[in-house]
């Protein structure tokens, strides 16, 4: 086992599977010579080559589309799309291609293309660096669509992800690459080193794609969330005391319903929360789905947090932002209702 | 100049009720452009850009450099092929409008574009067809029967009834899937072409778009990764002159041709006449040579006219002359092959009539045999069930429930 923060553990699931197979190739903006303005990238290119580690032009819509014939060519593309904020000009290719390429023709032709991209705020990037476009993918069928919270599921997913046959798209919360984040900005920085989820082996594993996990069991309600607010949610139930059931998505589409329920029922509560905006956030899937396989188990309404349902703003970031006071208001709000 | 600016409006050069004029066409004689060393230079060969290759001349002689080494038996076999898709073409659409099939789309006057480039290509190369390539589907083998029980969404349709007719595939040919977005094509051929290249193959791949997509951003991503990486790609623009009631030059192509597309990115360019079988073959050939031999990306721009309506949902007598087509300058790709071969003594007008009857009663015994497998109104049908197959490599259980909910309902 070695520590590793989530840029490394990202870079080592490229490496290992590069090592492993031939026809995984990078794509993606600055990610070749440079290794990334994330430097998720970072030392590939010298080690497997320009040409499975391509610098691309400054054309989403360009790096997608050429990843599909890529990967209609046998090979098992790995493209970066240096913002989620930027994915917008390739999103034709994903939902109307990517996505139903295997569908139209029956399985004769598939494209395994993964799509990384970091996503979601907390580093200062205004509307243009900080959004969490997870819901327009979760809602496009033939996407599997994932979110990690932590280097060790990130690689043990990313792995999965590039040696799966679906598209996928891989979201990384960027304000969680070097360390965990518990929602408060006031706080000095925190390693990785110190979280359990910090420990990554530095060889070859998989997280099975389609799998929440349990990250703290607790009794009195459920926290479903994802991402950056994983950590948050954690910090927000210590704050008021609650004795909450932390469960991290992880995999957003499919969704991995018993797991979900399953905790629910257990605590007749449930509060569900993520850093995109409200409104048909994904959230709404979530609270949905719960209301549907739960709804006899419930003693309170369930309580849905997101983001503001504006653009978000750069000076207001830590009023946009649903961090521990609004989640802990949240939980108060579930634990209180009769 | 004027003194102030004003708002260009594209406007056709005719419409319904006026004299069609094609004077906007500039044409180049037969035999007059030079026929490059495949390796030159793009900058040394940008007249070919706006020039036009052609090889049958007026008296439907082939002249010049670009004629190509064809023996009057291999002619007769493509121009066979060119009447067998205008066959299936016809037949399809009286078919759709007996209302046996929900829509078609008919390539009349375009047959030389399929089939010309689908006879200089190999079959290992992969093409990325737009929706007005049945011909490469046809030459490359897909069966007449195939392409019919796809309209009909019946229980031997390739696209197990998932797409409406015409979104044809072949995996096995080398033809890929039709999409319905246009262009989006175009960036898939450029990275299978990077991909062949990566792994140190010597396929191509050649993609096809109307003129009315060149509009699209994937045209220009595709152009832009062609040129930096130097795809062995072909990318032909099919200008038809019309997408829909939309005439080329709201496309852009007032000002230059849509061969010139690529030059600005070092992309040579080739406008050729598009009707003429061995011009299109020959231009083509030259573009896979290239492109085999490390030379990169070339932009073909095949100028014909869209025969028929755009699809069966549009009328084009009411946005163009309804005798437009009969005032082309570049005629009828299908008459001028006939027509050469006559002139070369390998042809006749009985033959070519006998061939007409033949392949119509081709196309006849295939549809009678496709709807063996199903109709729109006559069974067998499909499995509905089968809606929820192939959207995942596997099924994920909320698709088995859905489908388990479907069967529930319907029982």
């Amino acid at each position: 086992m070695a520590q590793m923060n989530m840029i490394e553990s990202i870079r080592s699931a490229m490496d290992v599977t590069m090592g492993r197979d031939p026809h995984v190739v990078v794509l993606g903006e600055d990610v070749g010579y440079f290794g990334g303005v994330f430097r998720c990238t970072d030392g590939l290119q010298r080690k497997y080559g320009e040409d499975r580690v391509i610098d691309a032009p400054i054309a989403e819509g360009g790096i997608i589309g050429t990843a599909i014939g890529m990967g209609v060519n046998g090979l098992r593309p790995v493209a970066e799309i240096q913002f989620a904020d930027y994915i917008y000009p390739g999103y034709d290719q994903v939902v109307s291609e990517l996505a139903r390429l295997r569908y139209r023709t029956c399985g004769d032709f598939f494209s395994p293309v993964t799509i990384r991209t970091p996503c979601g705020g907390g580093i200062r990037g205004g509307q243009t660096h900080s959004q969490s476009p997870e819901a327009l993918f979760t809602h496009v069928s033939g996407i599997t669509t994932i979110m990690p919270s932590n280097p060790y599921d990130a690689k043990g997913l990313l792995i999965s992800a590039i040696q799966s046959d679906d598209p996928i798209v891989f979201f990384e919360p960027k304000r969680i690459y070097n360390g965990p984040f518990d929602g408060d900005p006031e706080k000095p920085a925190v390693s990785w080193s110190s979280h359990a989820k910090g420990e990554v082996p530095e060889g070859y594993y998989t997280v099975p794609i389609g799998s929440a996990e349990i990250v703290k069991p607790g009794d009195d309600l459920t926290i479903i969330t994802y991402g950056t607010l994983v950590h948050v949610a954690q910090a927000s139930a210590e704050l008021t005391g609650v004795d909450a059931e932390i469960v991290d998505v992880r995999t957003l589409a499919p969704l991995d319903i018993p797991t979900l329920a399953d905790s629910v029922r257990k605590t007749g509560r449930c509060l569900v929360a993520h850093e995109a905006t409200r409104y048909s956030g994904f959230g709404a899937e979530l609270v949905a789905t719960i209301q549907e396989e739960c709804f006899y188990h419930l003693e309170a309404p369930i309580e849905r947090i997101g983001g503001w349902d504006t653009p978000y703003p750069h000076a207001f970031e830590w009023n946009y932002f649903p961090g521990q006071k609004r989640i802990a208001a949240g939980i108060r709000k579930v634990m209180e209702a009769e | 100049m004027a003194t102030k600016s004003r708002l260009h409006i594209p406007r056709a050069s005719a419409r319904p009720g006026e004299k069609p004029d094609f004077s906007y066409l500039e044409l180049s004689p037969a035999g007059s452009v030079d026929r490059p060393p495949v390796d030159a230079r793009t900058r040394d060969i940008e007249n070919l850009s706006s020039d036009m290759v052609r090889v049958l001349d007026e008296n439907h002689e082939a002249v010049g450099p670009w004629k190509p080494d064809f023996d009057a038996r291999q002619l007769q076999v493509s121009l066979r092929w060119m009447m067998l898709v205008r066959a299936f073409d016809r037949r399809m659409w009286q078919i759709q409008r007996q209302g046996r099939i929900s829509f078609y789309m008919e390539s009349a006057g375009e047959e030389a574009v399929s089939i010309a480039q689908a006879v200089a290509l190999r079959p290992g190369d992969m093409c990325f067809p737009s929706y007005r390539n049945q011909g490469l589907y046809l030459y490359r083998g897909t069966k007449l029967v195939d392409m019919m029980c796809q309209c009909l969404s019946n229980t031997r349709d390739m696209c197990k009834g998932r797409q409406m007719p015409i979104m044809y595939h072949n995996r096995n040919a080398n033809v890929f899937s039709i999409s319905g977005n246009l262009c989006t094509q175009y960036p898939h051929a450029v990275g299978w072409a990077m991909a062949s290249a990566l792994k140190g193959e010597d396929h191509i791949a050649a993609s096809w778009v109307g003129d009315g997509s060149t509009a699209e951003a994937d045209f220009h991503y595709a152009l832009t990764f062609a040129a930096i990486y130097q795809a062995p790609v072909i990318l032909n623009v099919v200008n038809n002159q019309w997408a829909i009631s939309t005439f080329q030059g709201t496309a852009g192509g007032e000002r230059r041709p849509f061969a010139a597309r690529g030059l600005g990115l070092g992309i040579p360019g080739i406008r050729v006449d598009g009707n003429d079988f061995l011009a299109v073959y020959a231009v083509t050939l030259w573009a896979a040579d290239r492109a085999r031999r490390g030379g990169g990306p070339t932009l073909i721009e095949l100028v014909t006219y869209r025969g028929g309506a755009h699809s069966t949902s549009d009328d084009p007598s009411k946005y163009r002359p309804k005798d437009e087509w009969a005032e082309f300058p570049l005629g009828d790709p299908v008459e001028r092959l006939k027509l050469h071969l006559i002139s070369e003594g390998a042809w006749s007008e009985e033959k070519h009539e006998e061939l007409e009857k033949e392949l119509r009663d081709e196309v006849l015994a295939a549809w009678k045999e496709a709807q063996r497998f199903g109709t729109m109104t006559e069974g067998p049908f499909l499995d509905p069930s089968l809606m929820f197959d192939d959207v995942y490599a596997e099924m994920p259980a909320h698709l088995e429930e859905q489908r388990r909910q479907m069967l529930a309902i319907e029982d």
